[in-house]
C-alpha cells in the first residue's frame, strides 16, 4: 500500500462522514460570507507576471492588474481598459484611447505613459510582443489618455496580442514599476484591477490576500473570462496554499476553504459524494500532454527515429496513466491544437491514429541507424503528470528495443537540465516530459512549444522550416479561413518533422462548496461574479 | 559555568562557518536552476539566461560565496530569489509556527513519555510494561503523515473538535493558537513519545537496581518518591541527551507535519525553497537550524549539571 492509497482511503472515510450529514465545524461557521478562501493550483512564490510567467502568477495578477483587452469565452479579444482604437488604412499605425475613470490602487489615474512603459516591458518578454517590437517604429503617448503604436509592417493580430491570456499577459502597471528591467522583479504590486494585493499579509508558500478595490470601475458588459464587467461580489479573497491534496480535500469538506482550483483525479470521486461540495470540469480547454525529443543529438536528430517513437506510442496508455479510466476526461489528439476550438485540425495526424504498429516502428528505428546507445529520459517525479507520462515512455522505448537511461529527478532539475545543449552523456538529455495548457495551444500565438526555428526554438530545438513557414502564414492570415488553412498545413508539417510528441488531450476538475456560486469554466480562475453565502 | 557557556557559544562560530561553506558548496553543485523555475514553462532558453544573469547566478562560485558571506557578516541573510523579500523576514514570518509546534510537541512528549517510561520500569515484566512497550513499538513504527491523517479524520472530520489545517498566531488568542497545534503536535510527538519512553525505561531499570534504591526502600520511602525523586534524577542524563537529540529530529519531522497540516512554518519554507532552488533561503534556514542545534546541545550540557552535581565544567 503506498502513501497515496492511504490518503485516498482516509479522504474517502472523511467524505462518508461529511455525506452523513455532519454539521460544519464551529471554526468555519464564523467565517465571513464576504471572504472567499481559495486553494490555488500552486504556491504564489513571486508576484511579477512579466518577470515570472508561471500560471499561478498570471492567475493572481489578473486580479490586481488590468489589461487593455481581454479574451472572452468565444476566444475573441474585447476592449477592457481601452475605450476605442483606430488603425490606419495601411495597418501601420494603431491609436488607442483609454476609457475614463481608470485608477491605480495608489489613487493615481492610469495614463498613457503608464501604458507605454508597461507595453515596453511586456514586449521584451512575450513572443507576440517581441514580434511587434521587431517591426516597431515607435510606441508613444499622444496625450494622457491616448497612445500610438506605429509599425513598419502590418500586424493583424495586435488586439489578440494585447488581450490574450497566455503568459505573460500585457498587464498595465504604473510607469514607475513598468520601468523595471523585464528580467528583474518588481518590488511593489500596484495595479488598476478589481482587487488590491495585501502585501503585508503575504506569506509566500502559505497565504496571499486580495482586497476589493473600491475605486475600480467595471465595464458595463457582462463578464466573460478576462473581458466585460469585473464585478467583485466578495470583499476579500484569501489564497490558502495547501500543498497536500488530501489535506485540501479534507479542508474543503470541512468548510475551512471554499474553492479548490485543481483537485487531483484520485480524490474527485470522493468529493462528488459530499453533498456540500460541487465538482465540475475546471477548464474545457484542458491540457495537452507531451514529451520532447532532443533534435540535436542521436538518435533523435534523425527524423526516422522520432517518427518511429510516434508510430509506436499509444495516447490511450498515456491518458489512462494520467487521469485513470474515466474516458470523459481525455481524448486522443492526433495533432498539436486544442480540440473543439476553431483552429483544431487532424491534418497529417494519421501517424498517431489506429492500431499501433510496433514492428514497422522498430524497422523505421533501425533505418535511422539507432545502434543501442543510451537514451537519456529525464522525468520529474514530483509532478504527477510528468511522472505518469515518463513511466509510459520508459516502457514504450523498451518495447522499441531502445536502451533507456531513466533519470528520475525533480521538476527543478528538469527545468535546468532541459536547457543544456551538451551531449546526453555529458549532462544533456534525449527526452523530457511536460504538458501545455489547452489555452496556450489554440493558435501559434504564445505557443512556444510549436515553434521549430532551431536554435531559437523551445527546448529540443526542432528545426522545421516548413512548420515555421506556416506559423508565419498564420500570423499574416487575414481571416479565419486563411488561419485554418495555415494551421492545417502547420499540423501536418510539425507531425512530419515531429516537432514534439503529443501524448493526448486531458481535462481537470475544480471543486467548491455549495454556498459559493458564479464559478465559470475557463483557463484561469475568474473571481469576478463569484459570490458566497454564509 | 558562565565562561564555559561563553566559550561554547564562541566555539559555534567556526562550526557555523564550516556549515555555511558546506551548504553553499552543496547548493552550487546541486543540479537545478531557479531561473528556469521563475521563467515558467513557456520561456525561451534566452529568457532563462537573462533571468539567471539578473539574479547574479552566472557569477563564479567564489564571487557568489564572497558576496553572501560578506552579507552574513553584516547581519544580512540575503534576499529570496523568488519572493524578492529579505530572507530574515521570511524566517521571521515562519519561525513562530515552527517554534510553537516544537514547544508543544516537546512538552507533550515529556509529559507523556517520561511517566510512561518510569511506570514501565517500575512494573518491568508485567502486562503494564508489555502494554507500554507494545504501544511504543507501534508509535515508533507509524509514519508521521499516517498518524496525522488518522488524527485529522477522527478529531477534525468525525468529531469536528479541531481544524484540519492552518495556524493561528498566539497573538490572536491562546485557544485558537492551541487548537491548530494539538493534532500536529500529537502526530509529530508520537515517535518521540515512543523513543523517550523506551530510553526512560531502560535508564530507570538500571538505576532501580542500584544499592541506594534498595536503601531508600529499606528506609520506608514511598514508591513515588523513590521513582520520581531518587531514581529519575539519577536516570536523567541519558533521557536529557535523547530529548536534546529529539529536538534536532523534531526539526526534520516538522517538515512533514507542517505539510500535512498546512502550518506555515520553517519546515514548509525549507521544502519550498529546496524545490525551487531558492538558494539564499535554503542557506539562511540551514544556518538557523545549525545554530539552534548547537544551542540545544549547549542547553543539554548545562542541564547535566542540574541533574548530576558531579558534572562540572
Amino acid at each position: 500500500m503506498d502513501r497515496r492509497t492511504v490518503l485516498k482511503g482516509l479522504a474517502g472515510v472523511g467524505s462518508l462522514a461529511a455525506t452523513g450529514g455532519l454539521s460544519m465545524p464551529a471554526l468555519s461557521q464564523g467565517a465571513s460570507a464576504r471572504t472567499l478562501r481559495f486553494v490555488p493550483q500552486a504556491n504564489l512564490a513571486n508576484f511579477d507576471p512579466i518577470w515570472g510567467t508561471q500560471y499561478v502568477v498570471r492567475n493572481a495578477a489578473a486580479l490586481v492588474w488590468d489589461t487593455l483587452y481581454g479574451l472572452d469565452a468565444t476566444l475573441q479579444p474585447q476592449r477592457q481598459m481601452v475605450e476605442s482604437e483606430e488603425v490606419s488604412d495601411d495597418g501601420l499605425v494603431w491609436t488607442f484611447r483609454l476609457r475614463p475613470g481608470l485608477k491605480f490602487h495608489d489613487g493615481e489615474p492610469v495614463l498613457s505613459k503608464d501604458v507605454v512603459a508597461s507595453l515596453t516591458r511586456w514586449s521584451a518578454r512575450d513572443t507576440m510582443g517581441l514580434m511587434i517590437k521587431a517591426i516597431q517604429n515607435e510606441l508613444t503617448a499622444v496625450d494622457d489618455k491616448a497612445f500610438k503604436w506605429s509599425l513598419k509592417a502590418p500586424y493583424p493580430k495586435m488586439l489578440l496580442a494585447l488581450g490574450k491570456n497566455n503568459s505573460p499577459c500585457a498587464f498595465i502597471m504604473p510607469e514607475r514599476l513598468a520601468q523595471t528591467d523585464p528580467f528583474k522583479q518588481i518590488g511593489d504590486y500596484v495595479g488598476s484591477g478589481p482587487m488590491k494585493f495585501a502585501k503585508s499579509e503575504w506569506v509566500p508558500g502559505a497565504k496571499a490576500v486580495f482586497e476589493k478595490f473600491a475605486d475600480y470601475v467595471p465595464r458595463q458588459e457582462k463578464a466573460s473570462w478576462l473581458a466585460g464587467g469585473k464585478q467583485m461580489l466578495v470583499d476579500r479573497i484569501e489564497w490558502v496554499v495547501i500543498p497536500d491534496p488530501a489535506t485540501a480535500a479534507a479542508a474543503l469538506q470541512n468548510g475551512e476553504v471554499d474553492w479548490w482550483e485543481s483537485p487531483i483525479p484520485d480524490l474527485v470521486p470522493l468529493l462528488k459524494k459530499n453533498r456540500n461540495v460541487s465538482v465540475d470540469i475546471g477548464d474545457a480547454l484542458g491540457n495537452v500532454g507531451s514529451f520532447r525529443m532532443n533534435h540535436l543529438f542521436p538518435p533523435f536528430n534523425n527524423v526516422k527515429a522520432r517518427r518511429a517513437v510516434l508510430m509506436a506510442l499509444s495516447q490511450e496508455d498515456y491518458m489512462r496513466a494520467l487521469v485513470g479510466d474515466d474516458t470523459s476526461l481525455w481524448k486522443p489528439l492526433p495533432g498539436f491544437f486544442t480540440p473543439d476550438t476553431p483552429l483544431y485540425t487532424e491534418a497529417g495526424g494519421e501517424i498517431l491514429k489506429g492500431k499501433r504498429d510496433l514492428v514497422a516502428a522498430k524497422k523505421l528505428l533501425a533505418e535511422s541507424g539507432y545502434a543501442g546507445q543510451p537514451v537519456t529520459c529525464v522525468v520529474a517525479q514530483d509532478q504527477p503528470i510528468t511522472k505518469a507520462q515518463g513511466d509510459v515512455t520508459a516502457d514504450l522505448l523498451k518495447q522499441l528495443g531502445m536502451n533507456v537511461d531513466f533519470v528520475a529527478t525533480d521538476w527543478g532539475t528538469v527545468g535546468s537540465r532541459r536547457a543544456q545543449k551538451t551531449r546526453p552523456g555529458q549532462g544533456g538529455w534525449n527526452m523530457f516530459h511536460t504538458w501545455h495548457a489547452g489555452a496556450d495551444c489554440l493558435s501559434p500565438a504564445g505557443y512556444s512549444a510549436i515553434r521549430a526555428n532551431g536554435d531559437k526554438a523551445w527546448f529540443g530545438w526542432p528545426d522545421s522550416p516548413a512548420s515555421e513557414t506556416e506559423i508565419a502564414a498564420w500570423f499574416d492570415a487575414k481571416n479565419l479561413d486563411e488561419e485554418k488553412a495555415a494551421i492545417a498545413r502547420l499540423n501536418k508539417a510539425a507531425l512530419e518533422d515531429v516537432v514534439y510528441a503529443p501524448t493526448g488531450f486531458f481535462l481537470g476538475y475544480t471543486a467548491w462548496r455549495n454556498n459559493v456560486s458564479g464559478i465559470v469554466k475557463g483557463p484561469l480562475p475568474f473571481f469576478w461574479s463569484v459570490s458566497k453565502t454564509a | 559555568m558562565l565562561s564555559y557557556i561563553l566559550r561554547r557559544i564562541l566555539s559555534t562560530l567556526p562550526v557555523m562557518g564550516i556549515v555555511a561553506m558546506f551548504v553553499f558548496s552543496l547548493l552550487y553543485i546541486t543540479p537545478g536552476d531557479p531561473a528556469a523555475v521563475i521563467a515558467g514553462d513557456q520561456a525561451s532558453p534566452a529568457d532563462v539566461e537573462r533571468i539567471r544573469q539578473g539574479l547574479g547566478l552566472d557569477r563564479p562560485f567564489l564571487v557568489q560565496f564572497g558576496a553572501w558571506l560578506w552579507g552574513i557578516l553584516h547581519g544580512d541573510l540575503g534576499t529570496s530569489i523568488f519572493t524578492n523579500l529579505p530572507v530574515a523576514s521570511l524566517i521571521a514570518q515562519r519561525i513562530e509556527p515552527t517554534l510553537s509546534l516544537m514547544a508543544i510537541t516537546l512538552v507533550l512528549t515529556i509529559l507523556i513519555a517520561v511517566p510512561l517510561g518510569v511506570v514501565a520500569a517500575w512494573k518491568a515484566g508485567s502486562w503494564v510494561d508489555r502494554s507500554i512497550m507494545a504501544f511504543a513499538v507501534f508509535a515508533f513504527s507509524l509514519p508521521v503523515f499516517v498518524v496525522g491523517y488518522v488524527l485529522a479524520y477522527v478529531f477534525a472530520l468525525q468529531f469536528e473538535w479541531l481544524p484540519v489545517q492552518g495556524y493561528t498566531p498566539l497573538a490572536q488568542g491562546f485557544w485558537p493558537w492551541l487548537q491548530n497545534l494539538i493534532l500536529p503536535a500529537i502526530a509529530l510527538g508520537s515517535v518521540y513519545i515512543a523513543l523517550i519512553a523506551r530510553i526512560t525505561r531502560a535508564s530507570m531499570l538500571e538505576v532501580l537496581q542500584q544499592d541506594y534504591i534498595r536503601t531508600a526502600r529499606a528506609k520506608g520511602l514511598d514508591q513515588r518518591s523513590i521513582l520520581f525523586v531518587h531514581a529519575l534524577k539519577n536516570a536523567a542524563v541519558p533521557i536529557v541527551t535523547v530529548i536534546g537529540i529529539g529536538v534536532a529530529l523534531l526539526i526534520g519531522g516538522a517538515v512533514v507535519t507542517e505539510s500535512v497540516f498546512t502550518i506555515p512554518g520553517l519546515g514548509r519554507l525549507t521544502i519550498d525553497a529546496i524545490l525551487r532552488r531558492d538558494y539564499p533561503v535554503i542557506q539562511g534556514i540551514v544556518l538557523l537550524f545549525s545554530f539552534l542545534y548547537v544551542l540545544v546541545n549547549l542547553l543539554v550540557d548545562v542541564t547535566y549539571t542540574l541533574v548530576d552535581p558531579r558534572i562540572r565544567y
